[in-house]
């Protein structure tokens, strides 16, 4: 086992690209050291990301969104106030991964390339709409982040490319997004589902919305139909029953040893109607803010 | 020196002081097993077998050999044959005959020169196995269809007609049941499970061995007893038991689970085969998993009578358990405790040990009580509901108390069943009004406590400072308790007593620290051996005061004269009789070896809340109290550790720990991420209360208190989740998935 610590983005894709064998990117390692120690891979050429300048950075783009550098761990996301008031759903899919030392080192570009369907960032990510920057030995291109995962262990990404940035669009105003996920235990734990809401309100009613299911799919899906059921309603009840059967209806999940597909499918039915709730009042009270703020 | 009477005030007894090894620990300076390492030493690692039950064809280590680094393998033909009983089956669960008996059977090893090496070595080893049907589910063992695991297993108890995997039956009781019944105003009866559970201790098996072709070796190890350690190791290889020294190391979690053999004699094998090389063996958690001691898992049926008063009349218990491919499933003391708490006028017992393709079951934290009370606590709690009674009240009115005849035979000595429901009704949780979706429940239990063989040494130091040297590994602060009793007896400070943890060597045979006996037993066996040094002291100061030995007491840490009539001498402290023992007769010790009698059982009662999510079928504790009769709590924080570990275990079995195998049988969640023991943030600050009716058997008053804990969780937890929502779980874990559907079952019924 080759390690190579780059220092530009080029340069480790020259490397991946000119690796004969099995390569393993090293963002925060909790995935890749923990699969290395148990046997599960043992990489020919382990490339470390985290040297190159400016990949620990969250920064505002242009448009008024966000970039995240693929050093930034979960607990740089919880701490950065402007980035938890936009994309508050985002930041917590983070904040359940594992337990406080986990989220000193994991990033959401790892939880994203590790390709768990139960990957507790991606749903939020997926919600809200956000993309990965990508570089390869074929240039630079750009994907949305539900088209990575292809399923469990298995992304698009071709060989030799790297992730170099993920993006958030601008918030805008009147919009709010939550993740919640089931598990058991309180922490330490795998998603039996996990559930992203994203939503954007004209007056009471939802102008527009995503909602992406986690840990029910091969990858985390995008329930259009979900988003559907409740677009122009005020989420009263029957928009909630509406959300939750289309939601439960878009379940695909299997049968393991971390919960039946059965059982999957009802939490997917609550867990959307609860995220959607807590969606729409941090719209409110957000809006209740700036509003404030305006006067 | 004999005190008849237990004393009631003490100057250090009941304090708090620091640990004595609190602070190796937090800075990292403690050796645990896997910190110990020896010039030359090589790395052990195991082939399990990947199959719940398969002949063993051939193995063929020929490649592994070859590989450079790689010194010795070892198969079953490296160890002796023709051993019987308990032996025979230590051997067997050490490394596979014919038959892997479980996913996870040691089939081979290997000791290579680096870690790394040796796991390669083992993908090397080829195996051919003929796979056998197999059964891990206790009731599908006993069915006439199920495989039988090893006829001629069964002792003489077990009845004709049943099935070999039976292997051992137990049958007792008292009193006229039908009259007990008939009296009743209300008779239910009910089937309960529970699933097997690991120990969960944070430090896997490690050991370091050494043997030589003399029969000559070393070992030092994580565990709870090394004189077990010894015998077993000793008789699994043939070899002398006074030939081989064993050294216990900190301990990090042992729960019973650590007072039987795995790696050890496979490490002593790999030595001699390597001509006398050490070992090392760390288990990973995956193998502490599928090849270490779960306890039991346990299939009952349990029968109760009571009137409208909440007397109890009559109970009937059946259990049935597996404990692995071995005789050995803690069915009888289950079967003990399970109407201990309670003066029932007739009860009876039926009891079956099973075989199945699991790991060979240890000891795990008072081993049966806890299912034994999931079911009868359970079912009083039911019939409670089902009467209009309080739970607590009905368990004061049928309490066992002194002078009780108890279920499994014996009569109770002073015991504190009563005091401790008392103290939990008065206590303020109780007050704490309760909210939707919130159920409270309470249950009790008992575990009997254990004295067993003891040796302790204790010697003064030339500057009067005292070392005592113990057989029982510290597992909860034995250390900071005897030193605490050691220095309440001869009147010096706590700071001036060390404590050691002692090899093989150094002293007689020493149990285990199990059955809750360490603070009890080595504790009183340290005051007994500290009584002797302050009687030879006393015949120093005799000599020099030239007065009859009879004539001097000892006093707040000085030798005194006893009287006026006894001369005017000043008091001769303990440090100026040590630096002068030289002189006037040599050393100063005393030692203390005895089969400790005198054992007091302990009883609790738990109270918990909890929430339920009723869409989700997730618990959340929201408050949990542990009361529980200590005898005389020693080390007050370490009684209460005691306590709320025991809880927090109990909680982690009843609510979300299970093995789960697939169809093969093999093991699918051998790790902590998928086998789900409570993480901190899952429990509430456990509360806790030390009772203390005095053991007229312990010079200050100790009894046990390290098991009864993890016994009542298990029902508290399913009555507080039956008032908390209505459905009635008999079947453990109440995972979400089991809760939700119980609620639904119960709102479509
Ligand atoms: C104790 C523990 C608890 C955990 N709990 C959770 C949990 O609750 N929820 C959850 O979702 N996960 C959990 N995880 C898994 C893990 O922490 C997360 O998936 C984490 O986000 C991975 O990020 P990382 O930076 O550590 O990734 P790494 O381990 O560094 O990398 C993961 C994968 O991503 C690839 N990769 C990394 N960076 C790039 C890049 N820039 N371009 C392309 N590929 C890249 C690597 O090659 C590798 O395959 C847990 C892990 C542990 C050890």
């Amino acid at each position: 086992m080759r390690y190579h610590r780059p220092e530009s983005f080029e340069d480790a894709v020259a490397i991946a690209a000119g690796s004969g064998g099995t390569t393993r990117f090293l963002a925060g390692g909790t995935d890749v050291l923990v699969q290395l120690r148990a046997g599960l891979v043992t990489p020919d050429d382990l490339i470390d990301l985290k040297h190159i300048p400016g990949v620990a950075e969250i920064v505002r783009t242009a448009d008024g969104g966000w970039r995240i550098g693929i050093a930034v761990t979960g607990a740089q996301m919880g701490r950065h106030a402007d980035l938890v008031r936009d994309w508050p759903g985002v930041v917590e899919g983070m904040q359940l991964v594992g337990s406080t030392q986990v989220q000193g080192r994991a990033t959401p570009v790892g939880n994203l390339c590790n390709g768990s369907p139960a990957a507790d960032s991606v749903p939020g990510l997926v919600a809200a709409g956000a993309r990965v920057d990508i570089l390869g030995p074929g240039g630079p291109r750009s994907l949305a982040v539900e088209e990575v995962p292809t399923g469990p262990g298995r992304t698009t990404l071709r060989p030799g490319e790297i992730i170099t940035a993920i993006t958030l669009p601008p918030r805008g105003a009147q919009a709010g997004d939550a993740y919640l996920r089931f598990t058991p235990r309180t922490e330490m734990d795998i998603a039996v589902v996990g559930v992203a809401v994203n939503l954007r309100l004209d007056g009471e009613r939802i102008a527009a919305a995503r909602i992406a299911l986690g840990a029910v799919a091969p990858t985390v899906l995008l329930a259009d139909a979900a988003a559907a059921a409740i677009i122009g309603t005020p989420l009263d009840d029957a928009a909630l029953t509406a959300l939750a059967t289309a939601a439960t209806a878009a379940a695909n999940p299997i049968s393991d040893k971390r919960g039946t597909a059965d059982f999957r499918k009802e939490i997917t039915g609550v867990l959307v109607r609860r995220a959607a709730r807590i969606a729409y009042d941090r719209v409110q009270a957000r809006t209740g803010i700036q509003q404030g703020e305006d006067k | 020196m004999a005190k008849d009477e237990i004393q009631r005030t003490y100057r250090l007894i009941g304090t708090r002081p620091d640990r004595p090894d609190g602070l190796d620990k937090v800075t990292g300076r403690a050796r645990y097993g896997a910190d110990v390492s020896a010039p030359g030493m090589l790395h052990g690692a195991v082939l399990r077998s990947p199959h719940a039950h398969a002949r063993i064809l051939r193995i063929d280590a020929s490649k592994a050999l070859a590989l450079p680094g790689v010194k010795a393998v070892v198969t079953r033909a490296d160890f002796p044959t023709g051993l019987t009983g308990e032996d025979w089956n230590l051997q067997e669960n050490t490394i596979a005959g014919e038959v892997a008996l479980y996913d996870g059977h040691a089939v081979a090893a290997v000791a290579a020169t680096s870690r790394l090496i040796a796991q390669d070595a083992l993908r090397l080893i080829a195996v051919d196995y003929e796979i056998l049907p197999h059964v891990t589910d206790v009731d599908a063992a006993m069915r006439p269809d199920a495989p039988a695991i090893r006829p001629g297993a069964a002792d003489h108890s077990v009845p004709e007609g049943l099935h070999p995997n039976v292997v051992k039956y137990i049958d007792f009781g008292h009193g006229d049941l039908e009259a007990g019944f008939a009296a009743a105003d209300l008779v239910r009866e009910q089937s309960y499970t529970t699933e097997a559970t690991h120990q969960g201790y944070i430090e896997p098996h490690a050991c370091l061995g050494q043997l030589g072709a003399d029969g000559k070796g070393e070992m030092w190890v994580c565990t709870q007893g090394h004189w077990y350690i010894r015998r077993m190791a000793a008789a699994v290889l043939g070899i002398e038991a006074a030939q081989l020294r064993v050294t216990p190391s900190e301990i990090g979690g042992g729960f019973g689970g650590k007072t039987t053999i795995f790696i050890e004699p496979l490490a002593l094998a790999l030595s001699r085969k390597a001509g006398g090389r050490p070992v090392k063996m760390v288990m990973s958690r995956a193998e502490v998993f599928r090849a270490t001691g779960p306890t039991a898992s346990a299939a009952m049926k349990v029968r109760i009578g009571m009137k409208k008063d909440g007397t109890l009349t009559a109970g009937q218990a059946e259990f049935r358990m597996q404990g692995g491919a071995f005789p050995g499933a803690p069915v009888s003391s289950a079967l003990y405790c399970a109407f201990a708490s309670y003066a029932i006028p007739a009860v009876a017992h039926v009891g079956y040990d099973v075989l199945t393709n699991r790991p060979k079951c240890a000891a795990y934290r008072a081993p049966g009580s806890p299912m034994a009370a999931f079911a009868v606590e359970s079912l009083i709690d039911e019939m409670c509901r089902e009467l209009g009674l309080d739970p607590l009240e009905v368990r004061l009115k049928n309490a066992v108390r002194e002078g009780t005849k108890s279920s499994y035979g014996p009569t109770y000595g002073p015991i504190g069943l009563v005091q401790s429901l008392q103290a939990a009704q008065a206590h303020p949780n109780l007050s704490v009004p309760l909210g939707p979706n919130q159920g409270r429940g309470v249950a009790a239990g008992f575990w009997f406590n254990h004295g067993g063989e003891t040796s302790v040494s204790l010697a003064i130091g030339e500057d009067g400072t005292v070392t005592v040297s113990v057989g029982t590994p510290d597992i909860g602060g034995s250390r900071a308790s005897i030193a605490l009793m050691t220095a309440e007896t001869l009147g010096i400070a706590y700071e001036n007593v060390r404590v050691n943890v002692v090899e093989t060597g150094a002293l007689g045979v020493n149990e285990p620290t199990h059955g809750s006996r360490a603070t009890f037993a080595s504790g009183k066996a340290a005051v007994i051996a500290a009584r002797h040094a302050i009687a030879e002291m006393c015949r120093r100061a005799a000599a020099a005061w030239g007065i009859d030995p009879e004539a001097v007491d000892w006093q707040d840490g000085a030798a005194v004269p006893a009287g006026p009539n006894a001369g005017k001498f000043p008091p001769m402290p303990i440090a100026e009789i040590a630096a002068r023992m030289g002189s006037t007769g040599g050393p100063i010790s005393g030692h203390h070896e005895v089969t400790a009698g005198g054992v007091g059982a302990s009883f609790g009662v738990h109270v918990v809340d909890v929430e339920v999510d009723p869409e989700t079928g997730r618990t959340t504790v929201l408050r949990y109290l542990v009361v529980q009769d200590a005898g005389r709590a020693i080390h007050p924080a370490y009684v209460e550790g005691q306590y709320q570990g025991g809880a927090a275990q109990g909680i982690g079995w009843a609510l979300n720990e299970e093995y789960i195998h697939d169809a093969e049988g093999r093991l699918l969640n051998p790790v902590f991420l998928d086998y789900r023991v409570p993480v901190a943030s899952d429990l509430p600050m456990i509360d806790t209360v030390i009772v203390e009716v005095p053991n007229p058997g312990h010079p200050y008053g100790v009894r046990g208190v390290g098991e009864t804990g993890i016994t009542p969780p298990l029902p508290a937890l399913a009555n507080a989740i039956a008032a908390a929502t209505g459905a009635r779980l008999r079947s453990l874990p109440m995972s979400p998935p089991k809760v939700l559907a119980a609620i639904r079952a119960q709102r479509g019924g």
